[in-house]
């Protein structure tokens, strides 16, 4: 499959009041049509600089986003965020909420009618055409990420940004998203991009789990495969072999391999290592 | 035992009763007794101090004084709209005898000029104050916007607003006398200089409010709203129509009502020294009058210049909870 989504060799640069921050290092990643991408990480890690640069919010110090042979200049449509907290204008209702969204990408070309039924097939595709016309402060957090998802979706993305999209939720309602993710996803094949830090999310939704080492200066340190078959049920995957050695892969890329080099980097400082000695006795 | 479970089943309907009972009269205590005992124990201590002061205009009125003047003002209101019925009436009789007499006459309609009465001069206080809140909320609120979109703007405008936010209405009114009396020069006036004067004032007083707050509302504009309008990629103007301006209505009402109770404290001032004929102008009028009425009916107007404020604060809350989204921030 050829990338659509090329992120090449980007840096992050922040100027702060002590000096320049590197907060990425050279992190490039090509991404196909189709495929579901998570990036996982320690929160700091730089995770949602990544997205932020590939949703054009952020402009990268060195290097950049190309989708479709085009680079990546500013924020756009093609390439539509859900956000972690859903980001829905409180005094819209869901439907006028998706309504904003679908009026300003589909405005000139589609009419009246086939407006009003985009936005009702979208909100049915999230399971919330029975709340459409409720604010956002009617409904639940599980809701509102629905229909923020359900936003994102109308806009016909060329690549979706999901930035934590469940991070805010309860264990229950986070497994119902997830769930309903894998039949869109099933049904749409978008392209997306995922940033969790939730081992058993990433490995349930992912083709491919991307994992960044710690900041300052990160980048991306493994890439794992997930090529278990699809359509994914939780229930069958949880005692399936192959399920848990992923799962165990992630989970030793994140509490081994990246604890090491937070002691490393720590060793400058004599105080910050003592306090993490401490913490390692805590942990053992 | 279907015996027993029918007494504890009435027991417990009593005790709910109780509670019920016990809860009415606790709320009925916090919302009805306790400021009418609170207004009670007021006009006794107003009615107390009066009988002690004594000044060149009698004594200080009490409470039974003010109500007096309440009913007389009333009487005089009345009086004087039956002296300007009768006027019309006579005019109307004598222009159609003369139109009788003669069909060419073109008959002349005079307005009545009776001095104005307690009630018209409300009215006129109401009309100043309302003009000159709302010129100060058409320039106020756009401005608002402006600066608080740009943060260069912020910049440049904060140190004019600090500065003219704390002055008094009593010194622009002179400034604002000239310049009106300089400007506003007409054969044919459209409204009074006095009126003008006042309203002037009036919205140099309430912009501030209204400006600092709209500004504020639209500066502290959630982040990931200012993102979701960037990826949709709106542009400018529907930008603030559809994110900024929704956004900030909580704090653009905030602004309107604070700017309100300042309009009306500072147009009581802005009549007396003015003289445009409202509330203001009643109250110099009767210090001026000197008559052992006068104190009592000086009172009168206080409390209804507090009454009308506690009204329009009222009536901004109404229109706030029933235009703004934001319900939890239009609490009283």
């Amino acid at each position: 499959m050829t990338p659509i989504l090329d992120i090449s060799h980007i840096d992050m640069v922040f100027p702060t009041p002590k000096g320049p921050f590197t907060a990425l290092k050279n992190v490039d990643l090509k991404i196909s049509k189709g495929e579901f991408v998570s990036l996982i990480g320690h929160s700091g890690c730089g995770k949602s600089t990544v997205l932020n640069i590939v949703a054009g919010l952020y402009q990268a110090t060195t290097g950049g986003v190309v989708l479709h042979g085009k680079e990546v200049k500013e924020p756009g449509p093609e390439r539509a965020v859900v956000f972690q907290n859903h980001s829905l204008l409180p005094w819209l209702t869901a439907y006028q909420n998706v309504e904003l969204a679908v009026k300003q990408v589909f405005g000139k070309t589609k009419t009246k009618s086939e407006t009003k039924e985009w936005i009702e097939h979208n909100l049915k595709l999230v399971h919330m055409d029975h709340a459409m016309h409720k604010r956002p402060d009617e409904i639940s957090g599980g809701m509102k990420q629905r229909v923020g998802i359900a936003r994102a979706l109308a806009m016909q993305p060329d690549i979706l940004l999901m930035d934590e999209p469940f991070g805010a939720l309860d264990a229950l309602t986070r497994a119902h998203m997830q769930d309903s993710l894998m039949e869109i996803q099933n049904e749409l094949k978008n392209t997306v991009i995922m940033i969790t830090h939730d081992v058993d999310e990433a490995v349930l939704l992912s083709d491919r789990i991307v994992m960044m080492t710690n900041g300052p200066a990160a980048t991306i340190g493994e890439i794992l495969e997930i090529n278990l078959e699809r359509p994914r049920d939780r229930l069958a995957l949880a005692e399936d072999s192959d399920y848990t050695h992923l799962r165990s892969e992630v989970l030793r890329f994140l509490y081994e391999k990246q604890r090491k080099v937070e002691n490393l980097a720590s060793v400058k400082k004599s105080k910050a290592k003592k306090r993490n000695d401490k913490n390692q006795h805590h942990a053992a | 035992m279907s015996n027993a479970a029918s007494i504890t089943e009435g027991r417990d309907i009593k005790l709910t009763a109780t509670s019920i009972l016990n809860a009415v009269f606790e709320h009925g205590v916090k919302v009805a007794l306790a400021p009418l005992l609170g207004i009670l124990a007021f006009l006794m201590i107003w009615s107390l101090a009066a009988q002690n002061i004594n000044t060149s205009l009698g004594q200080f009125p009490g409470p039974t004084d003010v109500w007096q003047q309440f009913g007389s003002l009333y009487n005089e209101h009345k009086a004087e709209r039956a002296k300007a019925t009768a006027f019309y009436e006579r005019q109307e009789k004598r222009n159609a005898a003369r139109v009788a007499k003669d069909p060419t006459y073109v008959p002349k309609i005079r307005a009545y000029t009776g001095k104005e009465t307690y009630f018209d001069q409300i009215v006129t206080s109401l009309i100043t104050v309302m003009s000159g809140f709302i010129l100060a909320a058409l320039v106020a609120i756009p401005l608002g916007i402006a600066v608080g979109l740009n943060s260069a703007l912020r910049s440049g405008f904060n140190p004019i607003i600090q500065i003219f936010k704390p002055v008094s209405p009593l010194a622009w009114l002179p400034l604002v006398t000239m310049v009106v009396s300089a400007v506003y020069v007409s054969n044919d006036p459209l409204v009074a200089k006095s009126f003008l004067n006042s309203m002037i004032t009036v919205t140099l007083c309430c912009l501030w409010p209204m400006l600092i707050n709209t500004s504020v509302g639209v500066a502290s504009l959630d982040k990931d709203l200012v993102n979701v309008s960037r990826v949709l990629r709106l542009p400018a103007l529907k930008h603030v129509q559809k994110i900024v301006l929704p956004a900030s209505v909580p704090m653009i009402f905030t602004g309107m009502r604070l700017s309100l109770g300042v309009a009306w404290m500072v147009l009581i001032a802005a009549e007396m020294l003015s003289q445009n004929p409202g509330l203001g102008k009643f109250v110099w009028d009767e210090f001026q009058n000197g008559s052992s009425n006068s104190l009592a009916r000086i009172m009168a107007a206080v409390i209804t210049i507090g009454f009308i404020g506690f009204l329009l604060d009222r009536g901004m809350l109404a229109l706030q909870r029933f235009a703004s989204w934001d319900k939890d921030s239009a609490a009283a």
